[in-house]
C-alpha cells in the first residue's frame, strides 16, 4: 500500500513524524468534520468549550452519541494521517522498509500494546495537561494547590440525617435504645448462627469461619424450624443476637441479623463471600483472642444504628495481644467486612494479614423488633424505584 | 422564643422519647416541648388530641399513663393527670365537655373529670371493650359517641351518655374460600361526616366501611391495598376517600365509593404511625418510624412539599386545621421591635431575647448549607421551664 510504503521510506525519525503526521490531518478531519457535521447536524464539537470532555454530559443516550461520532472523528483521523494500525501491521511491503517496516509499525503511537492511547485519541489534552506540570515544578513551592479530583463520595447530596456528635437529641435517643444494655457493659454478646434450611457445603463452612471470628457464638443446624420458634428459645437462653445466612444455589445470599430480646431486626444482601482458602496471601487460622472491631463511615442516623448492631456483636473487652482487627467499611452503601491481624513493624509501618472470611453486606430492610417480616413494622426498607434515583445519595 | 411562636406551628408531633415537637413549615423550624426539661422514654407519646376550646390546647398522652396539658399560647405544659387503671399504652384520648376519655391497651375505657388539681380523682365512668385495643376514636359530630377496635376485637360503637352496651357491634365477615374464619384486627378507625358510617383499616391489609344505620352488621364495602399491615388512616377532604399507610411506609389513596386505588404516595421509608389530612386544603402530614415529617399535597399534582428530619422516631401527630397558613403580620423577628405588653408577658420576652440571640448565629450558618430543596432548621432544644 502506498501508505506503508511511504511510512517505512522514513525510518528513524518515524514517531515524530507519525506524530506530525497525524495532528494535522486530525485537525484538518475535525475541521472537515465541523464543516460536513454543520450542514448535517447542529455543530456541537465546534461548540466545545476548552477543556470540556465527552465524559462529562451527564445524559446516557446524548453522551454515547457524542462518544460514537468521536470515535468516527478518530477513525478517519487515524486512516487519514497515520495508516490504519490492522493494515500496516500485517503489509510486508518488500521495498525500502523490508521486513522492519513492520516492527516500526509496532512502535507506532497508538498500537494498544506499546503506544500510549492518550497521545492519539486526545493531543490537545496531553499537551495542556504538560504545560500545566512545567508550570507548576516552574512555581515550585508558590504553586497553588492541586485541585481535588471530583469522586461519587466528593460529590454525596447533603444528608440531614447524618448525626452530629454534639447533638443530645440523637445521644439521648442512642443511649436508651436497644442496644443501651450492651454498650452499658449489663450484658455480653453471645451469638447463635444458623442457615436457612438445608444449607450447602460453602455456607455451611461460612458459618464455622464466621464462628471463629465472632467470640462467643454456636453454630446450629437449621433443622427446618421456623425462626418465630426459634427466637423464644434463643432468649430464654439468654442469647444476644441471632445470625442467619440465607442460601441461594449453592451460595450465601443473604444475612438476616436480628437482636434479641426485643432488638431490630437487619436483612442484607451478601455478596463476594470468600471462604479463607480462597483469600490469597492469607495469614494462619485466627485465634482465640477476643478481635478489635473498626467501624467505618457510618455517618447517617440509620448508619449509626446499623453500626451499633455489628459492634453489639463483639465483646467489650478486645484482647491486643491478640492483634485481631475485624473491620466493618461502609462506602455508598456497601459494607465489606474483613478480617486481619496486623503487627507493627515500627512506630509507623504496620503490616497486615487478611485472614478470615471476607464478604459485603447490602442493607435491605431494618425492622423494629425480632424477626417478623410480615407483621412487623419496618423502620427503613429500601425501595429501589424511589431511593436509588440519584447516583450521588446514599443512606448508610 | 418557641413560646410566642408556638401558635404559629402547623403540625404537632409526638415523638418515642417523650418530646413534643411543634414544626412550622413556613419558616421551617421545628421546636421541642418537654414537660421536664429532659427527653425521657418512659413519656413517650403514644397520643394526641386537642384540647378543649378551638386548638388552643394539646392533650398528650404518655406511656407512662399520665395525660399532659399542654398550653399552644404559653408554649409549654401546664398540668398533667395521672390516669391509672388496666395495662398497657394509651391507644385513644378525647375530650368532651371538660371530661376526659381515655382507651388503654387492655380494653378498659374510662372518662376522667378533667380537673387537674384534683391528683387522681376516680373516673366518672369505666368501660370495658375488650382486649387487645388498638384504636378508641371519637365522632368529631357528636363527641359522646366512640368507636373502639383492635386485635381480635371487633369494632364497636360506644355511647357514653347511653348504656353500657355497644350501640354498634360490627360482626365478622363470611369464612373465606377454605372455610376458615377470617382473623380480626382493626388498626384505625374514622368516621365519614354526613352519615353514621365508620372505615377502619386493618392489619390484614383490608379497608372496611361498616353502616350502623344499615341492618347488615357485616362491612358494607372491603377494599384491600398491599401485602402489609395497614396502621394509619385519614379521611381526605370532600370525604369520598381515605389514605391508608402501611408498615413499609406506603401510602394510598383508596376511593370509598367504588373501593379502588385512587393513587400513591411516595417518600416514606419506614413504618407509618401517624396520618393526617388538613380539612380544606389538599394536604397531608405523614409521620413514621424514619423519623421524618412529611406533607404532601394529594392532589393537582400529587406530590411532597416538606420534609423535615425530627430526630426521633415519631409516633403521632396533629395537624392544625386552621386556614391561614401563612405567618401572622404582628410576629417580630427581634423581639425588641415588640412594644411591652404587660409585666408578665415581659419575662417571657427577655427570655425570647436571649433565645433569638442565640438563634441568629445558627441561622447565617445553616442558611449557606440550605440547597434548592426545603430543609427544616432544629432550633436549639426550646425545653419549657
Amino acid at each position: 500500500m502506498a501508505k506503508a510504503g511511504h511510512k517505512s521510506g522514513g525510518s528513524g525519525k518515524k514517531a515524530l513524524k507519525r506524530k506530525a503526521a497525524t495532528e494535522e490531518p486530525q485537525e484538518a478531519a475535525v475541521a472537515e468534520d465541523g464543516a460536513t457535521e454543520s450542514g448535517v447536524q447542529p455543530p456541537k464539537a465546534a461548540a466545545f468549550p476548552p477543556g470540556f470532555s465527552i465524559s462529562e454530559i451527564k445524559n446516557k443516550q446524548r453522551r454515547h452519541l457524542m462518544f460514537t461520532r468521536w470515535k468516527q472523528q478518530q477513525r478517519k483521523v487515524r486512516g487519514g494521517g497515520g495508516s490504519g494500525r490492522t493494515h500496516a501491521r500485517f503489509s510486508f511491503r518488500a521495498g525500502v522498509g523490508g521486513w522492519w517496516c513492520c516492527v516500526v509499525v509496532l512502535h507506532m503511537r497508538g498500537h494498544p500494546y506499546l503506544g500510549s492511547r492518550a497521545a492519539v485519541n486526545n493531543p490537545e489534552k496531553l499537551a495542556a495537561k504538560k504545560k500545566l506540570k512545567k508550570e507548576r515544578e516552574a512555581l515550585g513551592d508558590k504553586a497553588p494547590p492541586k485541585p481535588v479530583p471530583k469522586t461519587i463520595d466528593n460529590q454525596r447530596v447533603y444528608d440531614e440525617t447524618i448525626v452530629d456528635p454534639n447533638d443530645e437529641e440523637v445521644a439521648y435517643d442512642e443511649a436508651t435504645d436497644e442496644f443501651a444494655s450492651y454498650f452499658n457493659r449489663q450484658t455480653s454478646p453471645k451469638i447463635l448462627i444458623t442457615t436457612s434450611d438445608r444449607p450447602h457445603g460453602r455456607t455451611v463452612r461460612l458459618c464455622e469461619q464466621l464462628s471463629t471470628v465472632i467470640p462467643n457464638s454456636h453454630v446450629y443446624y437449621r433443622r427446618g424450624l421456623a425462626l418465630k420458634k426459634i427466637i423464644p428459645q434463643c432468649i430464654s437462653r439468654d442469647f444476644t443476637d441471632l445470625i442467619v445466612i440465607n442460601e441461594d444455589r449453592k451460595t450465601p445470599n443473604g444475612l438476616i441479623l436480628s437482636h434479641l430480646p426485643n432488638g431490630p431486626t437487619a436483612h442484607f444482601k451478601m455478596s463476594s463471600v470468600r471462604l479463607r482458602k480462597e483469600i490469597k496471601r492469607r495469614g494462619k487460622d485466627p485465634t482465640e483472642h477476643i478481635p478489635e472491631i473498626i467501624l467505618n463511615n457510618f455517618t447517617t442516623r440509620l448508619g449509626h444504628s446499623i453500626g451499633r448492631m455489628f459492634a453489639s456483636l463483639f465483646p467489650h473487652n478486645p484482647q491486643f495481644i491478640g492483634r485481631q482487627v475485624a473491620t466493618f467499611h461502609n462506602q455508598r452503601d456497601y459494607i465489606f467486612f474483613r478480617f486481619h491481624r496486623y503487627i507493627f513493624k515500627s512506630e509507623k509501618k504496620v503490616g497486615i494479614q487478611e485472614l478470615g472470611p471476607r464478604f459485603t453486606l447490602k442493607l435491605r430492610s431494618l425492622q423494629k423488633g425480632t424477626f417478623d417480616s410480615k407483621y412487623g413494622e419496618y423502620e427503613w426498607v429500601h425501595k429501589p424505584r424511589e431511593m436509588d434515583t440519584s447516583r450521588r445519595k446514599f443512606h448508610l | 422564643m418557641a413560646a410566642a411562636g408556638a401558635r404559629w406551628n402547623h403540625v404537632w408531633v409526638g415523638t418515642e422519647t417523650g418530646i413534643l415537637k411543634g414544626v412550622n413549615l413556613q419558616r421551617k423550624q421545628a421546636a421541642n416541648f418537654t414537660a421536664t426539661g429532659q427527653p425521657r422514654r418512659e413519656e413517650a407519646v403514644s397520643a394526641l388530641c386537642w384540647g378543649a376550646g378551638g386548638e388552643t390546647q394539646i392533650l398528650v398522652g404518655c406511656a407512662d399513663r399520665t395525660v399532659r396539658h399542654f398550653s399552644i399560647e404559653e408554649g409549654r405544659f401546664q398540668g398533667q393527670r395521672h390516669c391509672p387503671g388496666g395495662e398497657g399504652t394509651f391507644r385513644g384520648l378525647a375530650q368532651v365537655d371538660g371530661t376526659l376519655i381515655t382507651c388503654v391497651d387492655s380494653g378498659i375505657l374510662r372518662v376522667w373529670h378533667d380537673n387537674d388539681k384534683e391528683a387522681s380523682s376516680d373516673p366518672l365512668l369505666e368501660l370495658r371493650v375488650g382486649p387487645g385495643v388498638c384504636r378508641m376514636r371519637q365522632d368529631p359530630a357528636h363527641p359522646h359517641v366512640v368507636a373502639t377496635g383492635g386485635k381480635e376485637n371487633a369494632l364497636k360503637v360506644w355511647d357514653l351518655q347511653g348504656s353500657e352496651e355497644p350501640v354498634f357491634r360490627a360482626k365478622n365477615v363470611r369464612n373465606d374460600w377454605l372455610d376458615l374464619r377470617v382473623p380480626i384486627w382493626d388498626q384505625d378507625i374514622q368516621f365519614l361526616p354526613e352519615s353514621q358510617k365508620l372505615v377502619t383499616c386493618t392489619g390484614y391489609h383490608q379497608v372496611r366501611v361498616y353502616d350502623p344505620a344499615s341492618p347488615q352488621r357485616r362491612p358494607v364495602l372491603e377494599a384491600t391495598y398491599g401485602e402489609y399491615p395497614l396502621t394509619a388512616m385519614t379521611l381526605t377532604p370532600g370525604g369520598n376517600s381515605v389514605i391508608v399507610g402501611n408498615t413499609h411506609g406506603q401510602l394510598a389513596e383508596i376511593d370509598l365509593r367504588q373501593g379502588r386505588l385512587l393513587g400513591c404516595l411516595k417518600g416514606l421509608a419506614g413504618s407509618v404511625r401517624g396520618l393526617q389530612c388538613h380539612p380544606s386544603k389538599p394536604l397531608l402530614a405523614s409521620c413514621g418510624l424514619d423519623r421524618i415529617l412529611r406533607v404532601h399535597r394529594i392532589r393537582n399534582p400529587r406530590g411532597l412539599e416538606h420534609k423535615v428530619y425530627l430526630k426521633s422516631q415519631l409516633n403521632c401527630l396533629l395537624l392544625s386545621g386552621r386556614d391561614n397558613w401563612e405567618d401572622e403580620p404582628q410576629e417580630p423577628q427581634e423581639p425588641k421591635k415588640v412594644p411591652p405588653e404587660d409585666t408578665e408577658t415581659d419575662e417571657l420576652w427577655a427570655s425570647l431575647e436571649a433565645a433569638a440571640k442565640r438563634r441568629l448565629p445558627d441561622l447565617e450558618q445553616t442558611q449557606g448549607v440550605l440547597q434548592t430543596k426545603r430543609r427544616k432548621k432544629k432550633r436549639p432544644g426550646s425545653t419549657s421551664p
